[in-house]
């Protein structure tokens, strides 16, 4: 970016993909409801930890995004081993199934669970809750870890496992010993990209939560739909500041392992 | 690991919450609520053909904004050196990790009457309304997926080797003429990542219309609403926007192909 024109054209688009979030945060501060400045305030953070319901709601979110990543990615490494010794057109079907819950419109996800929950809810007499979002969950992130998890499996020469079994390991012990610890940063990327998902979904949530199971994106709905809500804002500063320092570690953390790498 | 047997669970999961869920939105697509067959619902849903098209045009519209938006960044993006690249490419997927309703919440505030952007027009004279049209959902289309089409488009353009660039120039074509011939080409394959991954959500989005549109819903807010009291024709719309839905995939994915072997 050399000329003054491109510096421009990056600024600008910089500017209207961060002004927003700029607003909502500098308005957490406001003392008033409207766009109006009335003078600097902390209440609307106050109100917002004193909100025991977005509490709960925050709380149930992390649970589900817990378990949610942890079921998926015990599922899904297990799911890509076995699929990776699967031959030909029959691989190609099982992948091509387990990649439709990343490729269909989410909301056709979330009706076509919904339709299943209510129909099975009503054959073994249960409601909807934190169990089916938790299973929708699992639904939704398992093919992601799947996808993190299979090029590693690749990429693994599988000589170096069959000489462990020549040396007298067991299949058990030669796993964890030889194969885990080759697949793990897929593994691990496929765990944390779960995480984030289930946290973050709305849609396919809202669809399977009945009426009364609360995660923080439903809450948030509530929040904000057709009304202007600032513990809204206060609650987006929070998590944007959040945001920033995970990505700010992670970078940090990359940028070591890639000096490490060069060394 | 030469087992397939860990695949099983996931076998049987998939069956359960993937093919079953689909296999019945057809069944219901199909049904009355009586259970009979029938294409009443296709009728009935037929009245939301509109709805239906002016989808598509906002996710047609969306997408190509996003085109011309991201094209020239990702490519001023992709010259810079490498540290900086990283640092730039984090920077713009911040925003994206923000949940989406926050995000449109945002622009709900700058957009609304009264509002900071309202006030400033009616300052210098000019009496709009910003929000609750057309305009406002395509605006919140774009500020929520253009980070998706930059990345893809960005990822191949940062593999196109400088010295390629300056090799053409070198013997002697115009700046028009390595854009057409080495440029673009090199970039297809991005281009068409991007398009896909804007164009299915906004399709199918589900929220961002009521929040911006005023009362021009899309397709995903139909479906919502016409499942609180109808399953079957609510289904029977989910099942035609997922057929559409992938289509459309099968047809950017064909287009990919013939393109690569082209180029």
């Amino acid at each position: 970016m050399k000329k003054l024109s491109q510096k421009i054209y990056f600024g600008l688009i910089m500017g209207f993909l961060y002004l927003p979030l700029i607003y909502l945060i500098a308005y957490s501060f406001n003392d008033g409801k409207t766009s109006v400045w009335k003078g600097f305030t902390l209440k609307w953070y106050v109100a917002l930890f004193q909100d025991s319901q977005i509490m709960q709601s925050l709380y149930n979110s992390l649970l589900v995004a817990f378990l949610a990543s942890l079921f998926a990615t015990i599922l899904g490494t297990l799911a890509a081993i076995g699929i990776y010794n699967f031959k030909g057109g029959y691989r190609t079907v099982v992948q091509t199934v387990s990649n439709i819950p990343i490729i269909n419109p989410e909301i056709v996800t979330g009706v076509s669970l919904m339709l299943l929950f209510t129909m099975a809810g009503t054959l073994f007499g249960f409601e909807m809750g934190f169990v089916t979002v938790l299973l929708a969950h699992i639904g939704f992130c398992t093919p992601y870890v799947i996808l993190n998890v299979t090029p590693r499996l690749k990429r693994m020469d599988s000589s170096i496992y069959e000489a462990a079994l020549d040396l007298g390991c067991s299949p058990i012990k030669a796993f964890f010993k030889v194969v885990l610890p080759e697949i793990m940063p897929g593994i691990f990327s496929g765990m944390l990209i779960s995480f984030t998902y289930s946290l973050d979904d709305f849609v396919i949530t809202y669809f399977t939560r009945g009426s009364k199971f609360q995660t923080l994106p439903i809450q948030i709905y509530t929040m904000t739909h057709q009304r202007i809500n600032p513990k809204a804002n206060a609650l987006s500063a929070l998590l944007f500041v959040a945001i920033l320092l995970i990505l700010i570690l992670i970078n940090i953390r990359n940028n070591k392992e890639a000096e490490k790498s060069r060394a | 690991m030469k087992t397939k047997k860990t695949a099983y669970p996931y076998l049987l999961w998939m069956l359960l919450f993937t093919i079953v869920p689909i296999c019945m939105v057809a069944y219901y697509a199909f049904t009355d609520a009586q259970g009979n067959f029938t294409f009443d619902t296709f009728i009935s849903a037929a009245d939301y053909s509109q709805v239906f098209l002016y989808s598509l045009w906002v996710a047609l519209i969306s997408t190509f904004i996003c085109l011309v938006l991201a094209y020239p960044l990702s490519f001023m993006i992709s010259r810079c050196d490498e540290h900086k690249q990283s640092m730039i490419i984090m920077f713009i997927m911040v925003p994206m990790w923000m949940n989406f309703l926050l995000r449109i919440y945002a622009w709900v505030q700058i957009l609304q009457n009264y509002g900071p952007l309202d006030t400033l027009l009616n300052f210098i004279g000019i009496d709009v309304t910003l929000i609750g049209n057309s305009g406002a959902t395509i605006l919140g289309m774009v500020y929520e997926f253009l980070p998706f089409m930059i990345l893809p488009i960005h990822t191949v353009m940062s593999k196109i080797d400088n010295s390629l660039i300056e090799a053409a120039q070198d013997l002697g074509a115009s700046r028009f003429y390595v854009f057409k011939n080495v440029v673009f080409p090199l970039s297809v394959p991005g281009i068409i990542s991007g398009v896909t991954m804007v164009f299915v959500p906004t399709a199918s989005t589900f929220l961002v219309a009521q929040y911006l549109g005023g009362t021009q819903f899309m397709i995903g807010d139909v479906i919502e609403r016409v499942f609180q009291s109808d399953h079957h024709t609510g289904s029977a719309i989910a099942l035609v926007l997922m057929v559409v839905i992938l289509g459309f995939l099968v047809f950017m994915n064909k287009f990919g192909d013939e393109e690569a072997v082209g180029v």
